[in-house]
């Protein structure tokens, strides 16, 4: 076992882009779906494990890899959240398979698309090359899209039309920001690669042009923006949330946002690398905070459940921009405990709506009602998440708002106000759908399904245990992240 | 840099804008296809150029690429493809045309004042090569929030992506370009393959599909 774990953790960052891969290419002509969903599950599985192994080491970052302290949480978190949302997607297709929205024709391909959709973010994260790190979240892009309108349906392909042309203009607009990261860096480092390999760039960030960095910025931040659903960029995100299937939501949701978040930190990173460059904080905070107060509004007005949770999550990206915008230790630590436990808790909370709305066969929010009587677990599965989501306490969501809330005050207290304004409207109407959904008359069947529980109730266990307390080798490891935030 | 060689540099990339200004005002699908396969000819010949006098001789292959596939293969698919949908003759009513040419002289003029003042240092061919890409891609911008017809709005994604590769190709040793221009190229046929198969003719504002449904419900 040891000698297995050097080998490991020697040949650390193939692993975890190699296991998706192969899985890919093998689910891709496995006709068995029970079997193909176990396989999905356990290669997940083997690439959370190759990526705990780079917790222990970090390879020598490469011309086109690297493991460093930032996205190693990024990594982690994003291999974590892959294989519970495997898991549940095993029992999830079973239903889908049963009721005939999907045929196994159509589930060998979702299978294989969820390994290449995992090894695109996995790539992403780990690229040290811009241009890399551009195409591996095209490929993410695109294998969501193909998912996004798997059931075909004229709602599903709208959707995914629509995600597709609005994530192609902020992937170009992406790409004309990179272009013009690689035009500032070439008088300085030279032609040829060397302008795009991220430790490079970040090495020379004090030399290179500051008026072609500060337009490079607004391009990027434009352009992944589009992708991490800050608004007014988010169109795309309700509906793709809500007509594809729901592994996918809670995977577009906790995972595909992180990612396009992580190639804006980045561009952070190297702006603020530069002392005459602008600070990219404060254009940060300001569509985090335009984002969260819109998202807080529109969640009052939801008549679908996953597309209620598609906007919680615009709110809750536009927490965590405006957070790392701030910045400062403080507000860096309580923008990366926010962005994991959003994460865990939304991708929970998914599982639990991809379960009620099979069970009850609509995602109106008006025929779900009194789930805690029909529905027990799955009802008080969902209390729960909604109320860890709405920031009440003792969830880890309450502990990283408040710090987000506090170290607001202490910055910038005039923008304390508006923050506090949008977390309370989001969470009176979370709390308002809530009680109809959970408490009301009942509604509909109340025959049981075959649910998997235990993906929900793990992520639900973390956030409520990082409310109560969070182990000190965490802190101290996200508090040195967040340091090298500035 | 010869005065002669960065006379044509510059003539091929003006002439990129020139053509994006014209697909703002044309109101016919299959012109405003032709006039896109026109503006990819333009492309591949401001490519090549680029390859001879940065001796860059990948680009040559990025050329063949503009060529072959955006001004041949794409618009004869499109072509084939209005017209099985019926739509080859239609008009776009809703175009104004005064004001998205003032709007895109407005951005051209835009994109020569930031860029010109924000790469004081680049060379000359660099600044205004990048000054006609940001042109091209605003252009692009505006034609794909004008327009109301799917076919159209991927024609104007399409030009924005020629202002990128303009881009591209006018950093000097960038690499990646061959292979950003393919990965383009595959996206492109996607979405041709897209509109084909679901019969998308009309655009889909940017408007919560939710709010269609409750206006659906309300005329009940």
């Amino acid at each position: 076992v040891i000698a297995a774990i050097d080998w490991l953790s020697a040949h650390g960052i193939t692993p975890i882009l190699a296991i998706p891969f192969a899985a890919a290419a093998l689910l891709l002509f496995l006709p068995d779906y029970r079997l193909s969903a176990r396989l999905n599950a356990g290669s997940a599985l083997l690439t959370l494990l190759a990526a705990l192994t780079l917790l222990v080491h970090k390879p020598a970052p490469g011309d086109y890899l690297l493991v460093d302290d930032l996205n190693i949480v990024f990594i982690v978190l994003n291999t974590f959240v892959g294989f519970t949302a495997a898991v549940f997607s095993a029992s999830y297709i079973g239903h889908e398979l049963e009721i005939g929205r999907l045929t196994a024709k159509h589930l060998r391909f979702y299978h294989a698309m969820y390994q290449i959709l995992l090894f695109g973010m996995n790539l992403a994260l780990l690229a040290n090359n811009i241009g890399l790190m551009w195409v591996a979240i095209e490929l993410s892009t695109l294998t969501t899209v193909l998912m996004v309108g798997i059931y075909r349906t004229p709602e599903a392909l709208e959707a995914a039309w629509k995600y597709f042309i609005l994530g192609s203009v902020g992937i170009a607009l992406a790409l004309f920001g990179t272009i013009l990261v690689y035009m500032a860096a070439q008088p300085v480092v030279g032609e040829g690669p060397g302008g795009m390999i991220w430790t490079v760039l970040i090495a020379h960030a004090a030399s290179l042009d500051p008026a072609l960095l500060n337009l490079a910025f607004v391009f990027l931040l434009l352009g992944y923006g589009t992708k991490v659903g800050l608004a007014p960029l988010h169109a795309w995100l309700p509906d793709a949330h809500a007509e594809g299937p729901t592994p996918i939501s809670a995977v577009l949701s906790g995972l595909l946002l992180n990612v396009a978040l992580h190639a804006v930190l980045r561009f952070k990173l190297l702006l603020a690398a530069n002392p005459a460059a602008i600070a990219p904080g404060p254009l940060m905070a300001t569509l985090g905070l335009v984002s969260l107060i819109f998202a807080g509004f529109m969640l009052y007005r939801r008549r679908d459940i996953k597309r209620m949770f598609a906007y919680s999550s615009i709110e809750h990206m536009g927490i965590i921009a405006f957070a790392f915008g701030i910045g400062g230790p403080l507000a860096n630590f309580a923008g990366l405990l926010h962005m994991t436990m959003h994460s865990l808790t939304k991708s929970a909370i998914f599982y639990a709506v991809g379960h009620i709305a099979q069970a009850k066969g609509t995602q109106r929010l008006a025929d779900l009602r009194g789930l805690t009587v029909t529905h027990p677990l799955l009802g008080w599965g969902l209390v729960v998440g909604v109320a860890a989501i709405a920031g009440m306490p003792p969830f880890g969501i309450f502990m990283s708002e408040f710090l987000v809330v506090s170290s607001t005050f202490a910055r910038e207290p005039l923008l304390a106000v508006p923050l506090v304004i949008g977390l309370l409207v989001a969470f009176g109407a979370l709390m308002l759908r809530l009680q109809g959904v959970a408490f009301g008359e009942p509604l509909g069947s109340s025959e049981p399904v075959k649910a998997s529980y235990v993906p929900m109730a793990v992520h639900l266990a973390l956030v409520l245990a990082a409310g109560i307390y969070l182990p000190p080798p965490l802190v101290t490891w996200f508090q040195h992240v967040a340091e090298l935030l500035h | 840099m010869d005065r002669l060689a960065f006379d044509i540099a510059h003539f091929l990339a003006g002439s990129l804008v020139l053509v994006s200004m014209m697909l703002l005002y044309q109101d016919r699908l299959s012109a405003l296809i032709n006039v896109f396969a026109f503006q990819a000819v333009v492309l591949a010949l401001s490519v090549s150029w680029q390859a001879y006098i940065q001796n860059a001789p990948h680009l040559y292959l990025t050329a063949m690429i503009a060529l072959v596939v955006k001004a041949i293969v794409i618009p004869v698919a499109l072509h084939r493809m209005i017209r099985r949908l019926g739509i080859h003759r239609e008009i776009e009513k809703a175009l104004n045309v005064g004001l998205t040419m003032l709007a895109g002289l407005a951005l051209v003029a835009l994109s020569v004042v930031v860029v010109l003042r924000v790469t004081s240092e680049a060379s000359m061919l660099a600044r205004e090569d990048l000054a006609f890409a940001l042109s091209v891609v605003l252009l692009g911008l505006l034609m794909m929030v004008t327009r109301r017809n799917a076919v159209s709005q991927v024609i104007g994604f399409m030009s924005l992506e020629n202002g990128l590769i303009l881009a591209a190709t006018g950093a000097k040793g960038m690499p990646f370009v061959v292979e950003i221009s393919v990965a383009f190229s595959v996206l492109i046929a996607f979405i041709v393959i897209g509109i084909f198969l679901f019969r998308i003719r009309e655009r889909f504002d940017t408007v919560d599909l939710q709010a269609l449904d409750e206006v659906r419900e309300a005329q009940r």
